[in-house]
């Protein structure tokens, strides 16, 4: 077998969000190409919320997307309620955190458990792994459970959650009603905490990657539900001028564009999250991050898992402390009058930041949206990752090799449902 | 053992994602079945044929019109899931619009991005065994629809409309004594009538009940004052080619 010249080919990336290919070409022993390629058919979102009313967005973005639907929901009202120019106020805004972090800890357990772990472990899936431990098993899906009970108790619905609309609420929960949450959650932070021990305990390959990282950043708390834009390179900015620094450009192996931050590849995500806000986080979630071995800062995308166990304990441990002080919001949700202009919004998906951004006419009819999804920010920073993986394990035979790119991309939780759909406005034409 | 493969085309994954958030059933399912093609759940994958297909998506682009058929060939029972293999999803906006302008406003350089001009249900390609509604679906009916396979018996699924199940739950009728545009009279059962529940009305994630008389709930509604407008956007939403059929 030649090592000089070979194609790795990958159709059908498996264990990942969506639909996704990965094609390595190596050319004299140097990798020529290094592709993440995204072939999911386009759905074209951005073209037909166009002429769509300012409270359709939540329902319609949230189907981007089944894994992180609350993430598309909270991205829209805050761009729909920025270019209103109405603030929501601190109980609504409680209620909308306790519902994303719902989403948090149900879709960090389905990656860790279901999508990550057997990687570590060399299986091919969580029922391989439930036939040798099954007790592991079932304390992932218990953690799972938990978060959709939030998703449910808040949103009505695990996936496509229908409570929430602009301005906040269609129907604020009785505390009775959400009290119930509070015993499992207890328990489930007994699970979450395992679960940081346990994969502090995986063989973590040694890697690093040196992109800049950004992330959404709050001063008060480690950001989920909003915020402004910080980054590993020293800047600070609102998330009006997320366009001034993020550009993104076509390529033609895929039909997500790939986004540049500053002109440099980046990433977003739970290592851009941890690195940045990581003295954020509750004590007991840094205290099991410095058990596990993390330290002020993570690079190694392997050690994302750990980090994703981590922000489990997180939102389990911010769900229990709104839940304690909740009382219903009154009125549920604020009227939003609509007016003319651009709104910005940004959340923190489980797997990066998402940016929505409206342009609204003074009946609230949008007149353009642009979507920048995390997966197609991540990207640009994927293939850097797979191009020095290949060119470091040259040596490994083709199967082998294969696996190492595979298990490679799932570190970064990409979701390619969500990569497919964005609008292009600022186009690098070359 | 019964071979279960679960298929995507263009959806966004929360239907085949509802079989994972089987939480306290999965790991009994996994002893009952073998997941033989499961790409999002396993990187195992088994050679058909396979006796339970679940297909979520709609077809959009050439290639998976193909595929479908492949999937079909090599499936004794195939069972779409959710709103885009059912009815083409909200990707079917695209049908009652121009593509070409669709792809121009989304990417620079279009003709790197190859799709259909319609996003069309899977049973415009091949023939269906059964069709699971929503979007998404509903977790205990994917659970029945498994269990009657595994059965041999035929699955219990409702065919009235949302109403039913909002009467069934004790609401009132967010539409008469509310005013608020609802879908329930027209919307197929299944859901459980989340909606009607939070206050709201229900917009149609599970498409149109069978006989569902659309005319008259639009004329309903601009009685009730919407615009023509609104009643349209209400209409086109997930379901948009399947009630389109209907008015």
């Amino acid at each position: 077998m030649s090592h000089r010249n070979r194609q790795l080919r990958v159709s059908s990336l498996a264990r990942v969000e969506g639909e996704g290919a990965l094609d390595v070409v190596v050319t004299d022993g140097r990798v020529d190409s290094a592709r993440l390629q995204i072939y999911e058919p386009p759905r074209f979102f951005e073209a037909f919320l166009r002429g769509r009313a300012f409270t359709e967005p939540v329902d319609i973005t949230a189907r981007i997307c089944g894994i992180c639907p609350v993430a598309y929901q909270t991205s829209a009202w805050n761009a729909i309620e920025d270019a209103c120019g109405v603030e929501v106020g601190a109980p609504i805004t409680a209620l909308r955190r306790l519902l994303y972090c719902g989403e948090w800890v149900s879709s960090h357990a389905l990656h860790v458990y279901l999508l990550h772990a057997p990687d570590f472990l060399g299986l091919p899936d969580v029922v391989e792994l439930a036939r040798h431990e099954r007790a592991i098993v079932e304390r992932g899906l218990r953690l799972k459970r938990a978060g959709n009970a939030i998703l449910e108790a808040v949103g009505g619905r695990a996936i496509h959650p229908v409570n929430p609309r602009v301005g906040g609420f269609h129907r604020a929960p009785p505390a009775s009603e959400l009290a119930r949450l509070v015993d499992p959650l207890r328990r489930a932070l007994d699970d979450a905490l395992e679960t940081v021990r346990w994969v502090a305990g995986f063989d973590i390959p040694d890697a690093r990657i040196d992109q800049p990282l950004l992330a959404a950043h709050d001063p008060d708390r480690y950001a989920i539900e909003r915020g402004a834009l910080v980054t590993s390179t020293g800047q600070y900015f609102p998330a009006a001028e997320f366009l001034d620094h993020v550009v993104e450009h076509q390529v033609p192996h895929s039909s997500a564009l790939h986004a540049r931050l500053d002109g440099q590849h980046y990433l977003t995500g739970p290592l851009a999250r941890y690195t940045l806000n990581g003295g954020q986080l509750s004590p007991l979630a840094r205290q099991a991050a410095a058990a596990a071995g993390l330290g002020e800062s993570c690079r190694n995308p392997y050690r994302s898992v750990v980090v994703r166990a981590v922000e489990i304990v997180y939102a389990i441990e911010e769900a229990l402390r709104i839940l304690a002080a909740y009382e219903p919001p009154r009125p549920p949700a604020l009227p939003v009058e609509p007016r003319a202009g651009i709104g910005h919004g940004v959340s923190e998906a489980p797997r990066g930041l998402l940016y929505h951004r409206y342009q609204l006419d003074a009946a609230g009819t949008v007149m353009d949206a642009v979507i920048v999804p995390p997966t197609a920010q991540n990207q640009a920073a994927i293939e850097d990752d797979l191009r020095d993986v290949v060119a470091r394990n040259l040596d490994l035979d083709d199967a082998a090799l294969t696996g190492l790119c595979e298990r490679t991309i799932r570190n970064y939780d990409p979701c390619i449902s969500c990569a497919t759909h964005f609008l292009d406005v600022r186009v690098e034409r070359r | 053992m019964t071979r279960l493969a679960v298929w995507k085309f263009a959806s966004c994954d929360g239907c085949q994602l509802t079989l994972l958030d089987c939480e306290d059933e999965l790991l009994t399912l996994a002893e009952q079945v073998t997941i033989a093609h499961f790409l999002e759940a396993s990187s195992r994958v088994l050679p058909g044929p396979y006796d339970l297909s679940l297909v979520e998506g709609s077809i959009t682009t050439a290639a998976d019109a193909d595929r479908i058929r492949q999937v079909r060939a090599q499936s004794r029972a195939l069972v779409t899931i959710g709103a885009c293999a059912t009815a083409g999803g909200i990707q079917a906006l695209r049908n009652y619009a121009d593509v070409d302008e669709f792809r121009s406003i989304v990417y620079a350089r279009p003709e790197y991005v190859a799709a259909l001009a319609r996003s069309t249900p899977v049973a415009e390609h091949v023939p269906v065994d059964l069709e699971l509604r929503g979007c998404p679906i509903d977790k205990g009916q994917l659970l029945e629809v498994i269990s009657a396979l595994l059965a041999g018996r035929r699955p219990n699924l409702p065919d009235t409309s949302t109403c039913t199940e909002c009467k069934r739950r004790g609401l009132v009728c967010v539409m008469v004594a509310g005013g608020r545009a609802c879908l329930g009279p027209i919307t197929h059962a299944g859901c459980g009538a989340l909606c009607p529940a939070v206050g709201r009305g229900c917009y149609g994630c599970f498409g149109p009940m069978a006989g569902a008389n659309v005319p008259a709930l639009a004329a309903q509604l601009r009685r009730l004052g919407r615009p023509a407008e609104q009643v349209d956007r209400l209409l086109a939403t997930f379901n948009v080619a399947a009630f389109e059929a209907r008015t």
